[in-house]
């Protein structure tokens, strides 16, 4: 994809102050940038999830947007933990978040099984001790 | 940009705009410039919510509204007034003063408002009942908020619901009972809504979700409260008695409609800032479970308004205490099921999108203006001080792209530029002659 735009967030972990804000700048851009109403709402639902895992369950991590002329691609990276099993998390309704998460009105065990149904290509890597690494495409028009 | 010639009620006066930077910083959605020392709204963006008339001191944002004089060029006079006007006016014991006053001075007929958003309860109340709505179902009560909507939040524009608001329901029938009552035309019967502010003056020259707008115009609840005023206190053997709901009533405050249509699963928002948080929230998916959403632009409801004249937490108590002499029945039981179809009471115009914050249409260009606006923030102080006459650095990369201004219009950049320039003058004066 040959991208025109590229923008990197930082994400921290555990910094619910700031949680949202870089799913808000994307979701802004999308919205500057032209692209259709409702790509448009399927990357900031699922940029918002994803950015939101960031901070309840990583070490801390980043996220990546590319928006190119075919389409907008999602990345996020993490330095860890790592999850053991993907085929449990990726289960609507299983979570491992924290009290402190639930406390907030999180880990409702939704964040990734949203973050497929939305976009148009999903992949997740990961590997215990090293980190998360979870690629999502959405097609334009 | 697209040229619109837009009807707007929010307008500025050039002789008293000062320049300064108060009203740039609290626009929503960010329609302020000042160029050349003086304020612009610019006209696609505006959602005429009033913001800037408030926070303006110098008072150089105005609403545009008709005079009372207006109800001259008519044979007829009725008026419709918002419930809001009730709150205005302390130690008032019934709404019945309110109404002959506004018969004292002018109108044949008062026609409340809050009757109309009895009849507008018990729709969406109906509306509420038919599967697969879309989650929230958003009020379409404010127009700043539908406007809003429109740019900021067009992909929201399926959850707004299709009923009209209770000024255009109520302007409707009392247009109808005028006629019916006083066996005379249509058309020599004028219709005006005292309003509480300029979105729905602006929402009657065009209107959202309807071709024509069934009020005539409308009158600034500012403007009349003086004339009011000395009918206030008068004791009349017959008094108007009001016909409206607690319920009806309740419209003028936040969380009235809420309460009304659907008290159990409901979210009522008001403030222009705070409605954007939420909505922000429903977009991201986050509100799914909620049945209906009640934005207000104006801090308390309707009674916040920038027309009205008393404080609005005053008003809002007022209200709810002059709410108590109404009926108490539900708009379900009171609303006969017959007038959700006697009347056209649902949209017959789609509300279309307004995108005012792209930077162009075409997607590739808008990507190449981004990335040139990216370029320029980072080299901008970041201060947000609105020297510039844009809100924001970003904004003012934004019309820097736009052909609008000019890097040097900064006057951080311009202070850098100076003293580099300064440094060339000094070395210039030392340089020895050849």
């Amino acid at each position: 994809m040959s991208s025109f735009i590229h923008e990197e967030y930082p994400v921290e972990r555990g910094d619910y102050t700031r949680a949202g804000e870089a799913s808000a700048d994307i979701k802004r851009r999308l919205k500057q940038l032209g692209v259709s109403s409702n790509v448009m709402r399927k990357v900031a639902v699922a940029s918002y999830e994803v950015e939101l895992n960031l901070v309840i369950h990583s070490l801390g991590g980043k996220l990546m947007l590319d928006v190119g002329t075919d389409g907008v691609l999602l990345v996020s990276e993490d330095v860890g933990p790592g999850i053991p099993d993907i085929a449990m998390a990726m289960r609507e309704g299983y979570s491992t978040a924290s009290e402190e998460a639930r406390s907030l009105g999180f880990g409702a065990g939704m964040g990734l099984p949203n973050m497929k149904r939305n976009a148009d290509d999903f992949d997740i890597q990961s590997e215990v001790g090293k980190g998360t690494r979870i690629s999502m495409r959405f097609n334009l028009a | 940009m697209e040229q619109h010639n837009r009807y707007h009620s929010v307008r500025l006066d050039k002789t008293r705009c000062k320049g300064c930077t108060n009203c740039l910083k609290h626009c929503p959605t960010e329609a302020i410039r000042v160029r050349g020392g003086r304020a612009h709204i610019i006209d696609e963006r505006c959602i005429d919510c009033g913001e800037c008339i408030r926070i303006c001191e110098y008072h150089a944002k105005i609403a545009i509204t008709d005079d009372l004089s207006a109800i001259h060029g008519f044979p007829h006079a009725v008026a419709i007034p918002a419930p809001s006007l009730y709150g205005q006016f302390k130690g008032l014991k019934s709404i019945s003063p309110v109404l002959d006053a506004l018969k004292a001075i002018g109108f044949e007929e008062v026609f409340e408002v809050a009757r109309g958003a009895d009849i507008v309860s018990r729709a969406i109340h109906e509306k509420l009942r038919e599967p697969g709505l879309p989650k929230p179902l958003i009020s379409s009560a404010c127009p700043a908020v539908v406007r809003l909507i429109q740019v900021r939040f067009p992909d929201l524009i399926p959850n707004v619901v299709d009923i009209r608001q209770p000024m255009e329901v109520a302007a409707m029938i009392a247009r109808q009972e005028f006629c019916r009552k006083h066996g005379c035309a249509p058309e020599d019967v004028g219709v005006f809504f005292i309003t509480p502010c300029p979105a729905k003056m602006t929402a009657i020259r065009s209107p959202l979700g309807q071709e024509k707008s069934a009020c005539d115009g409308a009158i600034s609840m500012m403007e009349i409260y003086g004339q009011l005023l000395p009918h206030i206190n008068r004791i009349l053997a017959n008094p108007t008695k009001p016909t409206a709901t607690y319920y009806g009533v309740r419209w003028a405050v936040s969380s009235g409609e809420a309460s009304a249509v659907c008290p159990d699963n409901s979210l009522s928002v008001d403030g222009i800032h705070n409605v954007i948080r939420v909505l922000e929230e429903i977009e991201n998916n986050k509100l799914n479970d909620l049945v209906f959403f009640e934005g207000n632009a104006c801090m308390g409801g309707c009674v916040g308004g920038p027309l009205n004249f008393e404080n609005n937490y005053v008003a809002k108590n007022a209200v709810r205490k002059l709410a108590q002499e109404c009926s108490p029945q539900h708009p379900v039981e009171n609303v006969p099921v017959s007038m959700m179809t006697k009347y056209p009471l649902y949209f017959d115009h789609p509300i279309e999108p307004n995108p005012a914050m792209k930077l162009d249409d075409n997607l590739i260009v808008a990507m190449q203006k981004m990335e040139r606006i990216n370029q320029l923030v980072e080299d901008l102080p970041g201060y947000d001080c609105g020297s510039c006459g844009s809100p924001t650095c970003r904004t003012f990369a934004e019309d820097i792209v736009g052909g609008f201004c000019g890097e040097m219009d900064c006057i951080h950049k311009l202070k850098d530029q100076l003293k580099v320039m300064a440094q060339q003058m000094v070395e210039l004066a030392q340089t020895k002659r050849e």
